[in-house]
């Protein structure tokens, strides 16, 4: 039954939209019509809009449905419903409103009755949409009979056949002479054509400007209460009350008997039960999750957990009310809002403040915040186990004997050598230590007895004098002064006469060389003997070099000496033999710029140090032995120790190297003593000292004790710091020698003085 | 053997990014930001950064891929993809208006189960306590909040019953040591099993709104969210120890949600009442007796190393005495003073303590009751006051606990001045500035000078004095002479006597003479020119400094450059400190000079 009250409103559906679209073509011509002026297609696409006549239509077609259907299911119901017909007489006779829902309600036993019914409801309700249908095909679409002649049949189940149907312009035709065109409407059951009464469109114009359809209709009619508001006192009826009323109902009594049991029985809970059990639920259960305090259980963890480091205290400076010190002056004021953009480079977090109390002090307004960045650095922070070294500085200066237990060592400045007028490049002293050469940029040597600081002799040169190096054997009396181009051995002719007389004596006859020289040595090195007024300086030999002699040095036997020409390329660094007069080119190849050389005291090996490296070669075998890897960039000097184990090594870079030539290629020690380029080094011969000039016109002397023990290291210890020397320019003492008895030391500084410490 | 590809083994293999951990356990960045804080699980700083990272030299948030495994484990993931299912059908239901099955929905809503977080985060009890810092302070925080859009009522009224809870706790244990009012909130220290714990207690004031941009508060209530299960099972623990009743019973309405939250000062007032209660005993035979716990230090003291055993004595005597620093003291705190911080530090040294009855509820005793030793005040005069008591700024209360004393209460009384207050966290070791206050506390000796000082002044006020009086003074001296005319010739005589002592004394005078006669030279001293001697030290210094290792020298010179920095800090703090006083002392006299005209 559901389903085909389904099928029929669908049908209904479209019939209404069918007889809707036709009621639109007269509402729309009725205007038309008076204008004079038609036109379908616009009409069509127009949309009737109007819900209540829309319903009206479907309430009639489902009156005339249920209508059918209660007379099918008349039989069944008609006993019950004449029963309930007597209880409802009441409302039929109020309910004038609604007819068609009577019909539906209203049980009918015979044909005729329902007949009659009808007719009445005719008579007293408009009837002006109810009319004769004489096709009997019911609610189908009109489109299936499109194919066909007829329509459709009628009560006599002969075939109506469809009217003849004009063409458009007979349609057109009848426009204009028909006066009633504009109010003919097709039948779409019949085919044929209505005129509608006045009625009907009154009725239609009314529904399109949605009014009641019904003219007769008085929508301000005055109001009657059905109901009334008024509370009376009494009953309305006088019936009794039922006895069941006041007897207790055993069906509930049992319900209840059941509840009671229920509940006592806890099967049940009562609404306050449930509530208070929710609320139980709702909060976290704590039991006693830790056994012991320390004891613990094996799970698993993540993994190497490091724990967030806590917060730091509070110091003296967070109080509300701090020492005054605490609190910020103008200055750090100015610095605090200065560093606004970059509130983490302030030195405190957190303004000062001081109230006198503590009333006065106001919530923290940063506090949440903090506590928020708190919790981002616990979840979002990067954590790792650093080792945080928390040591004095102290701790890091190696533990070395105090100076005053390394005595003797050179501590005051005692006497100062003045004459020079430039700057003194190189000194050296006699090996008996009581007179001292020096060589100046005033183009001078002079040479100076210790004990008094008098200038004895001034030897007067054609070029700048680079170095001087006095010859270690004590039985000649030879200065080699490196000027310019030119070696000149000078007899100082101080000292001891004898000795003198001899030196002169060994220097005047040069001896015949029976071997020939290469041209690669003539080219480089020219021995002559002095000219006249040169001997009267004292100057014995000359050596003429092809390239400025930077610097020369003695073997210990004082029979070789070598010089060093930086810009000599392969033949920078020549050996030169005293006795024969006679020079050699040890090296063929040039393993860069030689800066230095030095013979070792007691084996035959010569030192030569290029910029970078130093290269030990032995001078019998004529082979490297050796070399030292130094890791600077510049090296200005070095010194050998008198046992012959120990280099000291000085460098443009601030850098003193030491190298235990036993232990390794490396240095055993870097120091950076200095805090300009170190000049130079230099051992005492028999205390265990040395000292180190450097451009920040300083001398230190250090203590640099070797043992005989091979498994012991030596021990070096700055001793003491001398600065008197004057700085010029970005020189300061240039040279430094040690007396070879004494524990005194000279120095040769760029303010053209010489001093002595002792 | 297949050689392994680079970046397969090693450190990159130890670390994961954020966005691979994400997509390996599937979850979105909001669920993992949870889970994170709930398992405490934190990025890590690789030792190679590029190499942890493949090669790519930008910075990114790395995790130790054991802990993302670690997290593939834990059934809260699970908990939080049944809430997401959640999320999203009550939103489905709350679109379409189905509020029926939304309530059945609501009921069903996934919970996560923290227990095993708390355990596995903290395998033993004392980890839990050495972590509780944080936890208290954001508690403590949260208990003042309302009910905000991201933070339920029900978290911020549990922060305030384990709060209060744990404020119990601290009080029955007597642990509390160190107290300071900060320019933040309230610092409290206490030792609990040997652990310090440190909270503050933000100065209460109504809750202010910030942006998101600044807090987040999202994250903070996730952070709670854990606290709060660690919180409870660390104080049901507390409290078994103690032998008290977990959860313990108030008499307040603490439990009373709708009361509280409806108004808020009423709660706070509620909060501070139930502190003022002792809590009930699970077992009443046991008596406090505290000598039972302590160390026996005498047999201690023949193992050795006395010197350490001695200072160990001192410290749990200390501790003992500060335990019951306030026993037996009755403290009245007055209207205007916050009372939550003082209640708690009264009643964990043993006072006992209460306040107005009309105005708040939870005080023990009267106003009137004339057995109050101290009347805790913060305003600058009184109409009424009694004589029995001391009339105190609330200052003394904290001074009194960091000293671990009664100090004198000349300095704190009503409408003085009050002497700085000095933080007790500071280490002597870190710190190099030492105010003068505080060595002052620290070394009794020092106090008297201090206190000379005072009395310096207050003699000088008293030469003031004298010189305003100085007409009246002569006035009276004038009257007095010539009252004192007869009585002078008495004295005349007394003066004949002792000429004639002189007389007798004649021959030791002689002797005296010859004595200096006989006096032997002082031999010159031969003056040591300390400064060159100092000079050469520093020199020597210097060059050995210089020999430092190489490899040392970078973090000799940071060393050095830190110790420059906090000398000049201290060089900066003491000229201050002696601009102040300079200032202060000129004010002082500038006052004493008006007065003078103002005298004249």
């Amino acid at each position: 039954m559901l389903r085909k009250n389904v099928l029929k409103r669908d049908f209904v559906d479209d019939k209404t939209k069918q007889t809707k679209n036709d009621f639109v073509d007269v509402l729309q011509n009725s205007p038309e019509e008076s204008d004079g002026d038609s036109s379908d297609e616009e009409l069509v696409e127009e949309n009737f809009s109007s819900d209540e006549s829309e319903l009206e239509f479907e309430s009639d077609d489902d009156g005339n449905y249920v209508r059918k259907e209660v007379i099918a299911d008349e039989n069944e119901t008609s006993d019950v419903e004449a029963s309930e017909k007597s209880d409802d007489i009441e409302d039929y006779s109020d309910d004038d409103l609604s007819d068609s829902d009577k019909i539906i309600n209203k049980p009918d036993s015979t044909e005729i009755e329902y007949i009659s019914e009808r007719n009445d409801e005719y008579n007293n309700s408009d009837t002006s949409d109810e009319e004769d249908i004489r096709n009997t095909l019911g609610n189908i679409p009109m489109h299936w009979y499109d194919e066909y002649k007829h329509i459709g049949y009628d009560w006599n189940a002969k075939q109506i056949q469809k009217p003849v149907k004009g063409d458009q312009i007979d349609d057109f035709l009848r426009k204009i002479e028909d006066p009633n065109f504009w109010r003919t409407v097709k039948d779409p059951q019949t085919g044929q054509e209505v005129v509608l009464t006045e009625d009907d469109i009154g009725l239609i114009r009314r529904i399109n400007s949605g009014r009641v359809p019904d003219s007769q209709f008085n929508e301000y009619q005055p109001w009657v209460d059905w109901f009334t508001s008024e509370v009376e006192k009494m009953p309305i009826t006088n019936v009794p009350d039922h006895k069941r009323s006041f007897l207790p109902s055993v069906s509930e009594k049992k319900k209840i008997g059941k509840m009671v049991h229920a509940l006592k029985m806890g099967w049940m809970k009562s609404m306050d039960d449930i509530k208070k059990d929710k609320l139980l639920k709702r909060g976290p259960k704590f039991y006693m999750l830790w056994e012991t305090d320390t004891s613990r259980e094996d799970m698993r963890r993540i993994h190497d957990p490091v724990s967030a480091p806590k917060r730091d205290l509070p110091g003296h400076a967070e109080s509300y009310n701090p020492p005054a010190e605490y609190l910020f002056d103008d200055k750090e004021m100015k610095e605090w809002n200065k560093m606004s953009d970059e509130p983490h480079k302030r030195k405190l977090h957190f303004l000062p403040q001081k109230h006198k109390s503590l009333r006065e002090v106001p919530a923290y307004s940063r506090y949440l915040r903090e506590r928020f960045l708190r919790c981002l650095d616990l979840y979002l922070c990067p954590r790792a186990k650093r080792m945080k070294l928390n040591i004095d500085a102290e701790y890091l200066i190696p533990k070395l004997p105090s100076p005053k237990d390394l005595q003797p060592f050179p501590t005051l400045e005692s006497l100062v050598y003045h004459g020079h007028t430039d700057l003194v490049r190189s000194i050296s002293i006699e090996p008996k230590g009581e007179y001292i050469v020096s060589g100046s940029d005033d183009k001078t040597v002079k040479i100076w007895e210790v004990a008094t600081a008098r200038c004895i002799r001034t030897i007067e040169t054609e070029d700048v004098v680079r170095c001087v190096a006095w010859c270690p054997n004590p039985k000649l009396s030879i200065i080699a002064i490196a000027s310019g181009q030119r070696l000149l051995l000078v007899n100082p002719k101080v000292g001891d006469k004898f000795l003198t007389k001899k030196t002169d004596d060994l220097l005047s006859e040069s001896p015949k060389s029976d071997q020939l020289e290469t041209d690669r040595i003539k080219t480089a090195v020219q021995w002559e003997t002095a000219e006249k007024h040169e001997q009267i300086k004292g100057v014995r030999v000359v050596i003429k070099h092809f390239k400025v002699i930077r610097q020369v040095t003695w073997h210990g036997r004082g029979d070789y000496f070598a010089t060093v020409m930086p810009e000599g390329a392969n033949r920078s660094a020549l050996i030169h033999q005293l006795s024969k007069r006679r020079s050699q080119i040890p090296f063929s190849k040039s393993k860069g710029l030689v800066q230095y050389v030095l013979f070792h005291p007691i084996k035959p090996c010569l030192f030569v140090a290029t910029q970078h490296n130093i290269r030990i070669y032995d001078l019998v075998k004529q082979e490297l032995i050796k070399k030292l890897i130094t890791n600077s960039k510049w090296i200005s000097g070095m010194a050998i120790h008198p046992k012959g184990d120990n280099l000291l090594v000085s460098t443009y870079d601030k850098k003193m190297l030491w190298f235990d030539l036993d232990l390794s290629t490396k240095p055993y020690q870097t120091m950076r003593l200095h805090k300009s380029a170190v000049r130079s080094v230099a051992y005492h011969l028999r205390y265990p000292l040395f000292a180190s000039a450097s451009d920040d016109s300083s001398v230190i002397v250090s203590h640099g004790m070797v043992y005989n023990d091979l498994l012991q290291n030596p021990l070096i210890v700055p001793l003491k710091k001398l600065e008197t020397h004057e700085q010029r320019e970005e020189f300061g003492v240039l040279d430094v020698v040690w007396h070879p008895m004494q524990p005194w030391i000279f120095s040769s500084g760029a303010d053209s003085t010489i001093r002595l410490y002792t | 053997m297949r050689r392994p590809k680079k970046y397969e083994s090693g450190e990159a293999a130890q670390y994961i990014t954020r966005k691979q951990a994400l997509k390996k356990l599937q979850l979105s960045l909001h669920d993992f930001r949870r889970l994170c804080i709930i398992k405490g699980v934190y990025p890590r700083e690789p030792k190679h950064r590029r190499r942890a990272q493949k090669g790519a030299s930008d910075i990114k948030i790395l995790y130790h891929a054991k802990d993302i495994r670690f997290l593939l484990h834990e059934p809260i993931v699970w908990t939080l993809r049944d809430y997401k299912i959640f999320g999203k059908k009550t939103g489905r239901d709350r679109a379409i208006k189905d509020f029926r099955n939304l309530k059945r929905r609501l009921d069903m809503m996934p919970e996560i189960k923290m227990d095993h977080v708390v355990k596995e985060r903290y395998p033993t009890f004392i980890d839990a306590i050495k972590d509780l810092d944080d936890c208290l302070t954001l508690m403590f925080l949260f208990s003042t909040f309302p009910s905000l859009r991201l933070i339920p009522r029900e978290q911020s009224a549990l922060c305030r019953r384990l709060t209060i809870e744990f404020l119990h706790y601290v009080i029955a244990s007597k642990s509390l040591r160190k107290v300071f009012i900060s320019i933040k909130g309230y610092y409290f220290q206490a030792e609990i099993k040997g652990q310090k714990v440190t909270w503050i207690i933000p100065h209460y004031y109504p809750f202010k709104p910030t942006t998101k941009a600044e807090v987040d508060f999202k994250v903070m209530s996730i952070f709670v969210e854990f606290y709060t299960i660690m919180m409870g099972f660390t104080n049901f623990r507390l409290y078994h120890s103690l032998n008290l009743a977990y959860p313990p019973q108030f008499p307040g309405s603490i439990t009373d949600d709708e009361d509280t939250f409806t108004d808020e000062s009423s709660f706070v007032s509620e909060r501070i009442s139930c502190l003022n209660f002792d809590l009930l005993k699970t077992d009443k035979t046991v008596l406090e007796n505290d000598d039972d716990l302590e160390i026996d230090y005498d047999l201690l003291e023949q193992d050795g190393d006395s010197k350490k055993v001695l200072r160990m004595k001192q410290e749990a005597q200390e501790t003992k005495k500060l335990k019951n620093l306030f026993k037996g003291l009755k403290f009245f705190i007055n209207r205007e003073v916050p009372r939550e911080p003082l209640v708690i530090i009264i009643r964990s040294f043993g006072g006992r303590v209460s306040w107005d009855k009309n105005s708040y509820p939870g005080g023990t005793f009267e106003e009137s009751d004339e057995s109050i030793t101290h009347h805790i005040v913060d305003r600058p005069s009184m109409e009424k006051q009694h004589i029995s008591r001391d009339y105190i700024q609330p200052q003394w209360v904290f001074d009194c606990v960091n000293q671990k004393t009664l100090l004198p209460i000349a300095k704190y009384l009503m409408g003085a001045e009050l002497p700085p207050h000095l933080s007790p966290f500071v280490d002597h070791k870190r710190e190099t500035y030492v105010p003068p206050e505080e060595k002052a506390l620290r070394d009794p000796s020092l106090i008297e000078t201090h206190e000379q000082s005072e009395e310096e002044s207050a003699e000088e006020e008293e030469e003031e004095e004298k010189l305003n009086d100085q007409q009246l003074e002569k006035a009276f001296q004038a009257e007095r002479d010539q009252m004192d005319d007869g009585e002078d010739e008495e004295e005349d005589d007394e003066n004949m006597e002792e000429d004639d002592d002189e007389g007798l004394d004649e021959n030791e005078k002689k002797r005296k003479n010859e004595k200096k006669n006989m006096a032997v030279e002082a031999g010159k001293v031969h003056k040591v020119n300390k400064r060159a001697i100092k000079k050469d030290e520093i020199e020597e210094h210097r060059l050995k400094a210089r020999m430092v290792k190489p490899r040392h020298r970078n973090l000799f010179r940071k060393l050095i450059r830190e110790k420059q920095e906090k000398d000049k800090e201290l060089w900066l703090m003491t000229k201050k400190r002696k601009n102040v006083e300079a200032d202060a002392k000129l004010k002082k006299k500038a006052a004493k000079k008006a007065k003078k005209q103002a005298a004249v």
